[in-house]
């Protein structure tokens, strides 16, 4: 089954009155419980395909389908909607909320999809087990480890039990072995629940993990091994 | 809900001085509008009160064509009979007090020295000379019989440096248009704490005004206290019908009710200011929170919040900051105005005849005043955090998870 469709899709961004062209007529196929590595170097357009796929951002011409809807006409409000639920994000920086703790930031989109207090105490301290956090639980993001960091991210994206996890560079800002230890919980979790990863990054260390590689070079698809390895 | 008020709370606690200050310049400003208006309210109210007790008294009644300004003393511009007319007028149940008095202008000479004053002709053994007599600094008071004696004020003492004992040459206006010249001895030096009235005022007994000025057994009006003052238009009514002009407490000080009235527009205007600075302030704290937090806002809208939402949280922490900020204004505020209604606050020699005012002020704040000034601080407070929330909430989720480069 398709998660996400790109048909000949380009976004162009304007800076006053230079236009930069991010991407140039993108199609791409993801299917259910694929662990994909968007690859490329800087200013290829890896992040824009994310952020077009996670109903963060729309397309300047083409579409984009996520489970089978037409995403790329959707006003600000449906894609929120879209978004929570559906996609889960993780960054490149580790992006939690510093005022809370790792347990209420991977409650955070529990509460706005509105699960029940129990339903969302299960989740999270199962979520917390799953990435050997659960002693951490009421630590501020300021008392972590980047790797833990990073580790609360992929379980807040996990949280909702999207269909979709889009992961941005989620390595880059960590070292060897805490990058490995991010790869290998994203892994375990991708073929024990079967959600989709899509990630994009340029660490060749990454790259070994993904089953399919996607390599983007001037806003175009240069490479796709289009098969499971 | 409860998360994004969580949020929002310890958000101001993340920056726990910027948030203090900005909730203490909302309490500053509320502070300074209690006590502009505890003020304002004080120095009104005294005003009235000191003119009332000084110098109009509740109910005046004259002859028709009495003319305060020109102090006249023409027999027929003067009050005939006035022992009969006190009687009638104090056998009514809401009247404290009536008596005569007489008014006149003169000159006070002394050696080289000499200065334009009004003769009060009181009845020296009337209650209403009270707050005179209270403020009795050297000497005596006056008696009935004393065809020699007078009371200056204090500052007119000052002037020409005079002392109890000392004798002065006073002329004084005639019903007939002349002059009459007579010396007379200082028997008292008083204070009323009122510059405008203690610098002009000399008192001599009525019997002996009366002399003086030829108008015999006249006085210039009868001058009535009242034990309620809502009382006047009552007592005025019942008063009509005689050959007199009754004139109310409100009639006779239209010069501080109008005052009162300008001030109240100016404080209005000052209250405007005073809030737009503080509504300056919280934006300010606001947009840098904003900026500050604008990754956080593109994480919390890429895990799905909407924009309301995140507009609300961005509410809720104005509203924090204004709740904080009322109760700190409140608390100051009050004590500042407590200190100053029991010891007030002293603005030296200020006011004129029309128009008495003390030399201190003490502090009256009203329960209304509190209430208003209050909920309009409270209401501008959140108004000032609407622009900032706004912004936030319609930020780009891709631009915020930039840094909103």
């Amino acid at each position: 089954m398709e998660v996400a469709k790109i048909e000949n899709v380009t976004r162009v961004y304007k800076m006053g009155e230079v236009e930069t062209q991010a991407l140039r007529g993108v199609s791409l196929s993801i299917e259910s419980g694929e662990f994909t590595a968007l690859v490329g170097p800087s200013g290829s357009g890896k992040t824009t395909l994310l952020q077009l796929i996670g109903c963060l951002d729309q397309p300047t011409s083409g579409k984009v389908f996520v489970n089978d809807k037409d995403i790329s006409k959707l006003n600000r409000s449906r894609r929120a909607d879209m978004r929570r639920g559906t996609i889960g994000f993780i960054f490149q920086f580790f992006a939690l909320i510093p005022t809370l703790t790792a347990y209420e930031n991977i409650e955070m989109p529990l509460l706005l999809t509105g699960e029940s207090a129990t339903e969302r105490r299960t989740r999270v301290t199962h979520l917390l087990e799953a990435i050997d956090l659960s002693d951490r639980a009421h630590h501020r993001p300021d008392q972590l480890s980047g790797g833990e960091q990073q580790r609360v991210a992929i379980a807040r994206a996990l949280a909702t039990q999207p269909t979709l996890i889009l992961a941005d560079e989620p390595t880059a800002n960590l070292d060897t072995p805490n990058g490995k230890q991010v790869m290998e919980i994203m892994t375990r979790l991708n073929q024990e629940t079967g959600i989709t990863f899509v990630f994009a990054t340029h660490d060749p260390r990454v790259i070994e993990y993904a089953r399919r590689v996607v390599t983007l070079r001037d806003g175009r698809i240069v490479d796709d091994n289009g098969k499971e390895k | 809900m409860y998360q994004i008020l969580k949020i929002a709370i310890r958000d101001l606690g993340r920056n726990r001085r910027r948030s203090f200050f900005s909730a203490l310049a909302l309490a500053i400003g509320l502070a300074l509008l209690l006590l502009v208006a505890s003020f304002f309210n004080g120095e009104m109210n005294s005003a009235m009160d000191s003119t009332i007790r000084l110098q109009s008294g509740h109910i005046q009644v004259r002859a028709a064509t009495y003319e305060e300004s020109k102090a006249s003393l023409k027999w027929e511009d003067l009050v005939v009979d006035p022992e009969q007319i006190v009687a009638q007028i104090e056998s009514l149940d809401a009247v404290k007090l009536a008596t005569p008095r007489l008014y006149a202008s003169g000159i006070v000479a002394v050696r080289e020295e000499s200065a334009g004053v009004r003769i009060f002709g009181i009845d020296p053994l009337s209650e209403a000379n009270d707050p005179y007599r209270v403020g009795m600094l050297e000497g005596e008071f006056l008696t009935p019989d004393d065809r020699q004696g007078v009371l200056i004020g204090e500052p007119l003492a000052e002037k020409m440096a005079l002392q109890v004992g000392d004798s002065i040459n006073l002329s004084v206006n005639t019903s007939g248009g002349d002059v009459d010249e007579q010396a007379f001895t200082i028997r008292g030096i008083y204070s009323t704490q009122t510059f405008g009235f203690d610098s002009l005022t000399v008192f001599m007994p009525i019997a002996k005004a009366q002399t003086i000025t030829q108008t015999e057994k006249h006085t210039s009006f009868i001058f009535v206290l009242l034990h309620n003052k809502d009382d006047a238009d009552a007592v005025a009514a019942a008063l009509q019908g005689t050959n007199n002009q009754i004139r109310t407490w409100t009639q006779m000080n239209e010069l501080i009710l109008q005052t009162e009235a300008m001030a109240n527009s100016y404080i209005y205007f000052m209250y405007l200011i005073v809030l737009g600075i503080t509504a300056t302030v919280i934006i300010n704290t606001l947009i840098m929170s904003v900026f500050e937090r604008t990754r956080e806002i593109g994480i919390l809208a890429a895990i799905g919040m909407k924009s309301r939402q995140i507009m609300s949280m961005f509410l809720l922490q104005s509203t924090l900051l204004a709740v904080g900020g009322v109760i700190m204004g409140l608390i100051f505020g009050l004590l500042v105005v407590t200190y100053f209604t029991q010891n007030g606050f002293y603005i030296g020699n200020m006011g004129l005849t029309g128009m008495l005012i003390g030399n201190t002020i003490y502090a009256q704040l009203t329960l209304e005043d509190t209430i208003t000034l209050t909920v309009i601080s409270f209401i501008i407070t959140l108004l000032a955090g609407l622009y900032p929330a706004m912004l936030a909430s319609r930020m780009e989720p891709v631009q915020a998870l930039r840094g909103g480069k």
